[in-house]
């Protein structure tokens, strides 16, 4: 029930005469309650300019990546003519051209589709790591929680484009299935295994808050199982915090991923990717700056675009920012 | 506080060398043989590999190569590359660069940052506090990649004001990497500031303050604003770790030999033993700086006590 809907409600109740339209007990109130962390953040959401330019970026790169001819216009990414190398933008050719004559436009577009590829496979698996590993420390506790807490410790330690820098250059010599294959399942992959430590802590802390609260033990007192407990019980607790990380971490996700590639160990070629471009962009960078001006603006434009989504739900979900 | 503190230094031996093994594990995976790639284009002799190959301890389980270097390593001895050069020489020959560079973004991380976030704080909602908003949400979303080449682009090629590679001009040619390094820790002190300092002005010794007549100018520097930097303190603090491990990519970009740029090319290069020993460097001081910055929060902070 939205907002509105609400308002209606009571307005037509206060005319009908049931309610004298003060706090009273006939204004539906449990469901009032039930919605209130939700429909109040989208209250919020809805007033916050932050999100909608970042709602509009995220969908232009959503479609981007969906349907890349449309944007390109046209233009085949691999068509190329070395005579136009490294043209300058026209109107015909917005973006101009790289050094191999192709149209630039197309290729930035294009690119769209790996990053978002690896952004949201990354966060899933972060997601899926994050929140097993972080239930189980949180709700067994005691030594299984000790050791899961110290293993989360070691490996936050390590900067994360510094570990999966290193994974990805040993990846291809392994017999690891998807480590192995230099696309982006493997860069997602690495990035995920470096980077599931916030998202573990913040489901670890939800469940050790929630855990010994009247409601957990009232359905434990019904004979619940500990699988039930956490999954039906607990867990839902932490969902507003972990959309928000997520969020902002497929924008980050999206920017390592390009880092990576740029330093040599992400995509390769003949994929596209803005990485790719922004590294072969920087030897003409006094000639041709262009080459790396537009993949860098639209990976800003992108990682922007979750950052600032992030960024208002966060706002919007916390409820000390509440008067 | 000084069980905690014991505590505390006791738990970072396990975390330390976990992290260590993880990445000495990883790098003993990496591809080619590097013996072999020693000799160049004439092959060593089966005579001669065999005894590289001994000495270096190619032949041992995993474990037991990991065994020698922590050994090594608790007598200060990181071990060589492969071609006889001490890992420590390298790393002394590298630090002191990328601590420069560090010490240069703390520097425009604590100035910027803490004068944007109080200024912004303190007139809540003006013009200054959203341009504070929109531009810090803009410098976070800016990889550093890409904000290392617009600074190039802009600050060294068109207007020419700084070097863009090398370390050729001292000091100097540490500002535009170093702005380039701190541009997003930067951004959160300001953030931080403002909100630590906004929520700070509805106290209540800050309405008594008032109350008695103090100058505003005094309500907020004596009053406020020191309440206020504890949180902002204590990042700056944890963050000197993450920057001396952040500096990959800046260093790489700006062409400075630090410690990330000679990580960066011993991947590349597959010289294990740098990389071990650079990457447990940083990793040490990550976890030093943390216990540094929660020892401190206890001193700043009369109502946090440990133990």
């Amino acid at each position: 029930m939205t907002d509105q809907q609400q308002l209606d409600l009571r307005k037509d109740a206060v005319e009908a005469g049931t309610t004298t339209g003060l706090a009273s007990p006939s204004v539906d109130v449990t469901q009032e309650r039930q919605n209130s962390l939700w429909s109040d953040a989208w209250g919020d959401l809805r007033r916050n300019p932050f999100f909608w330019i970042g709602a509009v970026l995220g969908l232009v790169f959503l479609l981007m990546a969906l349907v890349p001819q449309v944007f390109a216009r046209g233009a085949d990414p691999r068509a190329c003519d070395l005579g136009n190398s490294r043209g300058l933008p026209s109107a015909d050719h917005w973006f101009g051209f790289d050094t191999q004559g192709c149209d630039y436009l197309a290729n930035v577009v294009y690119g769209a589709r790996n990053s978002l590829i690896i952004g949201v496979i990354a966060v899933l698996v972060i997601l899926l790591l994050g929140v097993v590993v972080g239930a189980v420390a949180g709700y067994y506790g005691g030594l299984t929680d000790g050791i899961l807490a110290r293993l989360a410790d070691i490996f936050y330690a390590l900067p994360l484009i510094l570990g999966a820098l290193v994974l990805l250059r040993v990846g291809p010599s392994t017999g690891i299935p998807v480590i192995n294959s230099r696309g982006p399942g493997a860069v997602a992959i690495a990035l995920a295994l470096f980077g599931w430590m916030t998202a573990m802590r913040l489901v670890r802390s939800q469940v050790i808050a929630v855990k010994s609260s009247d409601y957990v033990a009232a359905a434990r007192a019904m004979g619940a199982s500990s699988r039930r407990i956490l999954v039906r019980h607990i867990l839902p607790n932490a969902v507003a915090p972990v959309l928000v990380y997520a969020t902002i971490t497929i924008g980050v996700i999206i920017a390592a991923e390009a880092t990576l590639t740029y330093l040599g160990v992400g995509l390769q070629r003949p994929a596209i990717s803005w990485g790719l471009q922004i590294e072969a962009g920087q030897d003409s960078i006094r000639t041709a700056p262009h080459l790396v001006l537009f993949p860098s603006l639209i990976l800003t434009m992108t990682v922007m675009a979750f950052v600032m989504m992030g960024d208002a739900l966060r706002d919007a979900l916390d409820p000390r920012q509440r008067a | 506080m000084g069980r905690y503190v014991a505590r505390r230094l006791l738990l970072t031996i396990p975390v330390l060398l976990g992290a260590s093994f993880l990445i000495f594990a990883m790098v003993y995976a990496l591809p080619g043989d590097p013996i072999r790639a020693l000799g160049g284009d004439r092959p060593l002799s089966p005579a001669v590999i065999a005894e590289l190959r001994e000495r270096f301890h190619l032949n041992d389980p995993l474990y037991v190569q990991y065994w020698e270097y922590v050994k090594g390593l608790f007598q200060g001895d990181l071990g060589t590359d492969f071609r006889g050069r001490p890992v420590l020489d390298t790393i002394e020959r590298t630090l002191p660069v990328t601590v420069k560079l560090a010490l240069v973004a703390i520097v425009f991380e604590a100035v910027i940052g803490l004068v944007a976030g109080v200024l912004a704080g303190i007139r809540r909602n003006s013009f200054f506090d959203n341009l504070v908003l929109v531009s810090t949400t803009l410098v976070v979303s800016i990889p550093i990649l890409v904000l290392a080449f617009f600074a190039q682009l802009l600050f060294g090629l068109r207007l020419q004001w700084f070097p863009i590679a090398g370390t050729n001009e001292g000091l100097y040619s540490y500002l535009l990497p170093g702005l380039v390094l701190a541009s997003g820790s930067l951004a959160y002190v300001a953030r931080l500031t403002r909100t630590s300092l906004a929520e700070n002005l509805r106290a209540d010794y800050v309405r008594t303050a008032r109350a008695k007549g103090l100058p505003n100018r005094t309500v907020i520097v004596r009053h406020t604003l020191r309440n206020s930097l504890i949180p902002v303190v204590t990042y700056i603090g944890a963050d000197i770790g993450t920057l001396l491990g952040g500096a990959i990519v800046t260093e790489t970009v700006f062409n400075l030999p630090g410690i990330g740029r000679e990580v960066f090319n011993s991947i590349r290069s597959q010289e294990g033993a740098v990389v071990v020993g650079i990457v447990t460097l940083m990793v040490f001081f990550f976890i030093f700086f943390n216990l540094v910055v929660d020892v401190l929060y206890a001193v700043l902070d009369p109502r946090i006590r440990y133990d």
